[in-house]
């Protein structure tokens, strides 16, 4: 295990620089004078001298790559242009709303996938399976642009029965949940009916029932539990999507966190702050992808990556 | 039976879509650049069969003009990055050696972005347009085409047929294009269908955000986007160019999920 870990954390390492050297990169692919851009073309001469050396675009491009890995490393992601507050402030006060909002939805997709996808994999060729694989064909051809505005026709203009937008109770919370979720449990239903079907089929679930175990037992002791590492995968996978689909569903339904918080930063050219949100986005989807790794060993102990 | 119906029906629905965006020009009742302030936002009339939006402008003939945008992004974004995949995945998978290793590095890093974010953040800087637009989707888009052929590469490369084509002194080049790319057409051919539904939605995300064509160009995305501050009092504006989006992707999953059933044998 200790073997398995160090090569995992070792290959983690060039992903995290590959991916904070992008970023790095980003600010520098802006055509033109990036300040100018940043700043407008009514800006001073002065402004525009003082913010280039703030952002360190006066000095050669290695130099600043290397106090960019060394500012990163002490936790320093530069500061905003608009807002007296650094981007790590900024950002901190914004990731809870996100998280919340991310978690939300990945109940929300388990809460509809599972019971749909069990169901259907115990009758398969029935209606319920033919619903199901209709539901799930349909969540994925939804984009949330659409899903989110249109639930909050159904929802919130006709029903009255949750507000439009913004964050509060958990009326709040069920429709960005719901429009930010749909697509994961439309992935999940498909394939964790799939993983079902198979494991159905296996030695060990005809001798549970062989001995006479009740036919509940034998789902959940048997068939769902192992069953469930493919759905891992999946599961760990659209968390880091449900991060960046936070961008638009935060914006349709004004959820203050950091998908929105981005798009606003992108829309006022706040490029230090737009630099700060996708490194944080996409570090989490790095690391959560790594603890997935993790995790498969300790759901199931049969898989040795060789060590 | 069922599927055969399903996939002629979403390849029905493709022709259609494709059809009334190409022949827009022809088709389309109203320029979709025209504004008519004195008829804003109304919900239907025997002129204006999907109403109009906040400018007077006709809903269905930007509907089909929008459809240009989607299906020329989305197609556009397939053909380059399945020639950037094809080239680079199968140069990787027949040589090997520290144009393998560096090639599958860069892919890791890029694949460990979340696509549409790395999408985003690259038009946010490069600006609007449609080129830019391309060419953020092209950038996520080859890394899936690389990988795939590179693979599949790794596992034909010893097969008997290539063997004897080496053994009959036929070049590299010739046995990577005579030889192996043919085997991979049918995986490539699922995974571009579905990379053409992908395109498709992250176009419309990157118009929904204002990220994509500029206006007045109508596009599926940004006439979303434009709809929702009118939710209340004309929801057909999000209605129709939502519909079309739902229909086009909807159609392509389920081609390419037949496709996947027929050419591999897996559901």
């Amino acid at each position: 295990m200790k073997q398995f870990l160090l090569r995992r954390l070792l290959l983690l390492v060039p992903t995290l620089l590959g991916a904070v050297s992008l970023v790095f990169v980003l600010i520098h692919l802006i055509p033109g004078d990036p300040v100018e851009v940043m700043l407008g073309e009514t800006a001073t001469a002065a402004d525009k001298e003082a913010l280039r050396q703030s952002l360190g675009f006066d000095r050669p491009l290695a130099t600043q790559y290397r106090s960019f890995l060394v500012n990163l490393a002490a936790g320093d992601l530069g500061r905003s242009l608009y807002e007296p507050a650094s981007v790590v402030q900024i950002i901190r006060a914004r990731l809870p709303a996100t998280l919340q909002l991310a978690l939300c939805a990945m109940i929300a997709a388990t809460l509809i996938s599972f019971p749909l996808a069990t169901m259907a994999a115990i009758r398969p060729g029935g209606w319920i399976d033919r619903s199901a694989l209709t539901f799930s064909l349909l969540g994925l051809s939804l984009p949330n642009f659409w899903l989110g505005p249109l639930l909050m026709i159904v929802f919130s203009i006709h029903l009255g029965w949750t507000p439009v937008s913004g964050r509060g109770g958990l009326t709040h919370l069920f429709l960005p949940a719901v429009t930010l979720g749909l697509g994961m449990a439309a992935i999940l239903v498909r394939i964790l009916r799939a993983s079902l079907l198979q494991v159905i089929h296996q030695d060990y679930v005809q001798t549970a029932r062989a001995k006479g175990l009740q036919e509940s037992r034998v789902w959940l002791k048997h068939v769902l539990r192992n069953a469930m590492l493919s759905v891992i995968t999946i599961m760990s996978l659209q968390f880091g999507g449900l991060l960046a689909g936070s961008l638009i569903t935060e914006t349709i339904f004004s959820w203050p966190g950091i998908g929105r918080l981005t798009v606003q930063a992108i829309q006022t050219r706040d490029y230090p702050l737009v630099q700060g949100c996708v490194l944080v986005i996409a570090t989490s989807y790095v690391l959560v992808n790594f603890i997935t790794d993790l995790l498969y060993k300790l759901v199931d102990p049969r898989i040795s990556y060789g060590d | 039976m069922a599927t055969k119906v399903w996939f002629y029906a979403g390849i029905a629905v493709l022709i259609l879509l494709a059809a009334s965006s190409v022949l827009a020009p022809l088709l389309a009742p109203h320029d979709p650049l025209l504004q008519s302030l004195d008829q804003d936002l109304l919900a239907y009339s025997s002129d204006h069969p999907l109403g109009t939006d906040k400018l007077g402008r006709d809903i269905l003939s930007r509907t089909m003009y929008g459809g240009q945008i989607s299906l020329l992004t989305g197609i556009a974004t397939v053909l380059i990055s399945l020639a950037i995949g094809i080239t680079a995945g199968s140069l990787s998978g027949y040589f090997g050696g520290w144009f393998d290793l560096l090639l599958m590095r860069l892919v890791d890093i890029l694949m460990a972005f979340p696509g549409i974010l790395l999408a985003i953040a690259i038009t946010a800087v490069l600006g609007p347009g449609l080129n830019h637009v391309i060419l953020a989707l092209c950038l996520i888009g080859w890394t899936g085409y690389a990988r795939l052929v590179r693979g599949e590469i790794l596992s034909l490369r010893e097969r008997e047929f290539v063997q004897a084509a080496r053994g009959l002194g036929a070049p590299p080049w010739r046995i990577i294009t005579r030889h192996l790319i043919p085997n991979l057409l049918p995986p490539l051919l699922i995974q571009a269908t579905f990379g053409l539904a992908a395109a498709i939605v992250a176009e419309g995300s990157l118009s929904f955000l204002g990220l994509g064509v500029e206006p007045p160009t109508p596009s599926w995305g940004s006439m979303l986007n434009d709809g929702r501050q009118f939710l209340l009092v004309a929801p057909h504006l999000t209605t129709y160019p939502g519909l079309a989006l739902m229909f086009t992707v909807l159609a392509l999953n389920i081609v390419g999920d037949t496709l996947q059933e027929r050419l591999t044998g897996r559901k």
